[in-house]
């Protein structure tokens, strides 16, 4: 998805502990994956919809980042290991 | 190189014609993932039954901080803490897993060619992998939408005086082409895929 340089675009994230807070996986924009991948991505591995998963792609690729799914931290690093088998750049942290 | 693509199959997998050269650049593709995300190091026994890796430190070559990014955004002393953690324990997982993809790739497809047949494991392996190349070729031509717009502009002045540029740009150029041609043939396993 070409955009500008991604690295500038990287907001702040804490990771103070705040056990009340939910965790979220972020999804990051860079400039090789293709838009039809990373929604053919979103549809395998969270089972959304087509129109969603292509929705939260054109997110990523217009705001440089979106998050795709949240829950307890555990499951959040599963969905940040499956991700990064598939190839997405993809973080997690306790929402804010 | 002509592409024909993918086509569905029913069952969920896909067939694809490839002549000798195509075969020759899929092959060798598949074989530069597996030389470039090694193999992980061996481990003690109790290291390896509690799934413990060796490495806990983001990769300094760019390509393969890409391949194996960090899991946390390392912007503080806590975030690069628990990114060290998350990659001690999945690191070695992701090598293995991108190492048996590109594997697969490379079993499936003969030397010189022919019609390929693939079930659907396979296919996500190819899926996966022909993806992991697009991310090392990006990735070493710094790739991105400037990249293309500058390529572009310099396929069209090139036009009426041709052999500027010398060995370098050639290269660039002959990769360049390598990823676009792979990001066709991802792209059409993804459509004979959802078919």
């Amino acid at each position: 998805m070409p955009t500008a340089p991604v690295e500038l675009e990287r907001p702040d994230t804490e990771h103070t502990a705040k056990p009340e807070l939910p965790w979220v996986t972020i999804v990051w924009n860079d400039p090789v994956n293709l838009v039809s991948y990373v929604t053919y991505v979103f549809q395998q591995v969270f089972g959304y919809s087509r129109r969603k998963a292509h929705k939260l792609t054109m997110e990523v690729h217009h705001n440089g980042r979106a998050v795709v799914s949240s829950g307890s931290r555990e499951e959040m690093e599963r969905d940040v290991a499956t991700l990064h088998d598939y190839g997405l750049w993809a973080t997690l942290q306790q929402d804010k | 190189m002509a592409f024909g693509g993918f086509r569905g199959l029913r069952g969920g997998g896909v067939r694809i014609e490839l002549d000798s050269e195509e075969a020759t650049v899929l092959r060798s593709m598949a074989q530069l993932v597996l030389e470039l995300v090694e193999a992980p190091e061996e481990q003690d026994e109790l290291a390896a039954m509690v799934g413990i890796g060796s490495n806990s430190e983001t990769p300094e070559d760019p390509v393969l901080a890409r391949l194996l990014p960090d899991a946390y955004a390392k912007d503080g002393e806590e975030g690069a803490t628990a990114a060290a953690e998350f990659r001690r324990y999945t690191e070695d997982g992701l090598r293995q897993s991108k190492r048996a993809n590109a594997a697969a790739m490379l079993a499936s497809i003969p030397e010189s060619g022919g019609q390929v047949e693939l079930d659907a494991e396979t296919a996500q392996a190819w899926m996966k992998s022909l993806n992991d190349v697009r991310l090392i070729l990006g990735t070493r031509l710094n790739v991105d939408e400037e990249t293309l717009t500058q390529r572009e502009q310099d396929r069209q002045s090139r036009q009426g005086r041709r052999g500027g540029g010398g060995e370098d740009a050639e290269a660039t150029e002959a990769a360049l082409n390598i990823y676009d041609w792979l990001s066709g043939m991802q792209d059409s396993l993804i459509r004979a895929i959802q078919d």
